[in-house]
């Protein structure tokens, strides 16, 4: 029986062992393949939103715990395109009336971390603040750093998984990894589509491989006869019951900002 | 003195309440309750009092947003302390931006510096002694200011008119000097007294990772001597300073390395310098939580002795901010401070919660624990105490 038995064993081994091998060549082979549909879908949404130059909008906040309780945040946010790194963007709060006044001024780099600098209004003091504090929650929402940060192509690692329809359009589905060791993700699912390349829905999954977070987008408008941006989106964090509402309004493109109202100096300026 | 020049500036506000463009009034009411762990010093004093304080802050854009005025005004009522009785115009000035500068006229307020403990390059505003001893909060200083930002740096020319003397608390006040300060009888080094006129110029700039400043000023002191009068009372003498100052940060990931260093000349007297620097390191996210750990050490050093002399001669600062991250914004600051040459030591320990869109809890705690009567802080030895403030904002 002893013989018998590792005999079928080592049989049952080797044939597992060589049909694992052909899958992994098989794959091997798809993954370059997907890995690189993935990457030019990001770049072609990222093309898509070239040359905006600038905007200006409004932002409204809704935080929801478990129970029901809101409380309720109140922005504006001056962004301006630069053309060989990420973008200047600067964030004005007024609501909770604790922090009105209080400004938040961040050129995103394309490689390396990115710089950050806090106006606070109390002391007339800017201060230089780190930004490797990628997965902190914005303002106690369930929105992180990196979730609010311009999302550049060079921040992730990509790989095309399917498509899928819902709502009557047809998506690609994407599996994004990030580069920065420090972020708070594994990886996300992005769900973009076909049409016009863009985001409707991001699954965000914790360094565990668990599902965390899922960022529903919706109430997308064109400005410019093509650039594409979402009035409302809502992310729900599946792990603790608390969500997050964004109402986004008074969209501006062409303000004619330049890299000057884009620095301490004007930090402690914004109102 | 002061009065008269923002009374110029009072009929342009009047003439720009006509004008379209962004504008907006905001501030704050609060409640304070401070009471004191130890009897007082003189029984004059009190162990607790209350206080209420109203902030105003108004601001007008016009011109396409190339001009602004800004108003603000702070005042306090205490029950214990007549002198604490205070109000101030914080800000009265107009902005406007030309093509190539910017310019700024009337009462302002102007931070210079990068560290926490010690604010040694940050000279241009007279400390509200009154409202906190921590010097953060500040009284305004009538200036024409003109701005340069170019490739090279941002530059910065300040001329300063008019002088605001410093005010401490009265005889019934608590945090204060074995005697009480006779105000009336301030004295200058400068025959022009308080008309001197005092000049500034800063040069800034953001080199990568870097935040650089070099800063100089000349002028009357904010920081008073307290000389003994005839009398029996503490006299301030206002002397005549040069200061050039430096303050680097340079931000590394987590790291955060600030330091800041000035070289102090009284006139007719000998150079002295101080520096302060250190470092702040964040743990973020501790426990599995949301929540952010930030511990901080800052070294002190200050030369100036005698009648110049520093509570910073040779001290060490560490301090801890936890940062619950949750939607009440909840703070907790500790930092202790200690004189590594006489073992004084000066605790702190404030928190803050925000109880609703409204409304606002701030606690704060101070310990002069071990002063050594060699260090200034021996006369505050017996004023260790609580504070709980309230605030509406609207």
């Amino acid at each position: 029986m002893q013989p018998s038995r590792s005999k079928k064993q080592f049989l049952t081994r080797a044939l597992a062992g060589a049909l694992a091998l052909a899958a992994f060549s098989i794959s091997a082979s798809e993954l370059d393949l997907n890995a690189e549909k993935g990457l030019e879908i990001a770049k072609e949404a990222d093309r898509r939103d070239l040359g905006f130059g600038d905007l200006s909008n409004s932002l409204t906040m809704t935080l929801r715990n478990k129970y029901g309780e809101e409380s309720v945040r109140a922005m504006r946010t001056k962004t301006l395109e630069q053309e060989n790194d990420g973008d200047k963007s600067l964030v004005i709060f007024d609501n909770p009336r604790d922090v009105k006044g209080t400004a938040f001024l961040s050129f995103t780099h394309k490689v390396g971390s990115d710089d950050q600098w806090l106006y606070l209004p109390a002391l007339k003091r800017v201060k230089r603040i780190s930004s490797s504090n990628k997965s902190g929650p914005f303002m106690g929402s369930e929105f992180s750093y990196e979730d609010i940060a311009s999302q550049e192509v060079e921040k992730y690692t990509y790989k095309y998984l399917r498509n899928e329809s819902f709502d009557g359009r047809d998506h690609f589905v994407l599996e994004l990894d990030p580069v920065d060791p420090k972020s708070g993700y594994s990886i996300q699912h992005l769900w973009v589509d076909t049409e016009e390349y863009r985001a409707w829905r991001t699954d965000y999954y914790d360094r565990k491989g668990d599902l965390m977070k899922t960022l529903t987008i919706s109430d997308y408008n064109q400005y410019g006869d093509q650039y594409w941006r979402a009035n409302k989106m809502e992310m729900v964090n599946h792990q603790t019951g608390k969500s997050t509402e964004l109402l986004y309004g008074d969209w501006v493109f062409g303000n004619g900002f330049t890299d000057r109202d884009f620095t301490k100096n004007s930090l402690s300026r914004a109102k | 003195m002061v009065n008269r020049k923002i009374l110029i500036l009072l009929p342009l506000l009047a003439a720009l309440s006509h004008t379209t463009g962004a504008n907006e009034l905001s501030g704050y009411a609060g409640l304070e309750a401070r009471a004191f762990t130890a009897d007082p010093l003189d029984s004059a004093q009190s162990d607790a009092g209350l206080s209420a304080s109203l902030n105003l802050e108004y601001y007008r854009d016009f011109d396409d947003g190339n001009q602004r005025v800004v108003a603000s005004v702070f005042g306090r009522w205490d029950s214990e302390d007549n002198d604490r009785n205070h109000a101030d115009l914080g800000e009265l000035y107009w902005w406007k931006a030309y093509d190539s500068f910017e310019l700024y006229a009337g009462v302002r307020k102007v931070f210079w510096g990068v560290t926490e403990t010690v604010h040694l390059v940050d000279v241009i505003n007279q400390d509200d002694a009154l409202e906190n001893i921590d010097g953060e909060d500040k009284l305004g200083q009538p200036m024409i200011n003109l701005l340069m930002e170019r490739d090279w740096g941002t530059l910065e020319v300040y001329g300063l008119l008019g002088f605001r003397e410093r005010q401490f608390a009265g005889q019934e006040g608590r945090l204060r000097a074995p005697l009480p300060v006779d105000e009336d009888a301030a004295a200058y080094q400068s025959d022009r007294e308080e008309k001197h006129i005092d000049w500034a110029l800063r040069y800034s700039h953001v080199l990568g990772d870097w935040d650089l400043g070099l800063s100089h000023f000349s002028g009357t002191n904010r920081d008073p001597l307290l000389l003994l009068t005839e009398d029996g009372l503490l006299a301030p003498y206002y002397a005549q300073i040069d200061q050039t100052g430096v303050d680097i940060q340079t931000t590394r990931g987590d790291w955060l390395w600030k330091f800041e260093a000035i070289s102090f000349k009284p006139r007719g007297e000998g150079r002295q310098t101080a520096a302060v620097g250190g470092f702040e390191y964040t743990f973020y996210g501790i426990g599995e939580t949301v929540s952010d750990l930030g511990v901080l050490m800052e070294y002190q050093f200050d030369e100036r002795t005698g009648p110049w002399s520093t509570a910073s001669q040779n001290d060490i600062a560490i301090g801890a901010r936890y940062a619950l991250n949750n939607t009440q914004d909840t703070e907790l600051l500790f930092a202790v401070s200690t004189d590594l040459d006489n073992g004084s030591r000066f605790s702190n320990l404030e928190l803050s919660h925000r109880l609703n869109d409204r409304w606002l809890m701030e606690a704060e705690a101070r310990f002069f624990g071990n002063a050594d009567e060699e260090d200034p802080t021996y006369n505050l030895r017996n004023d260790d105490y609580l504070q709980l403030e309230l605030r509406r904002y609207f």
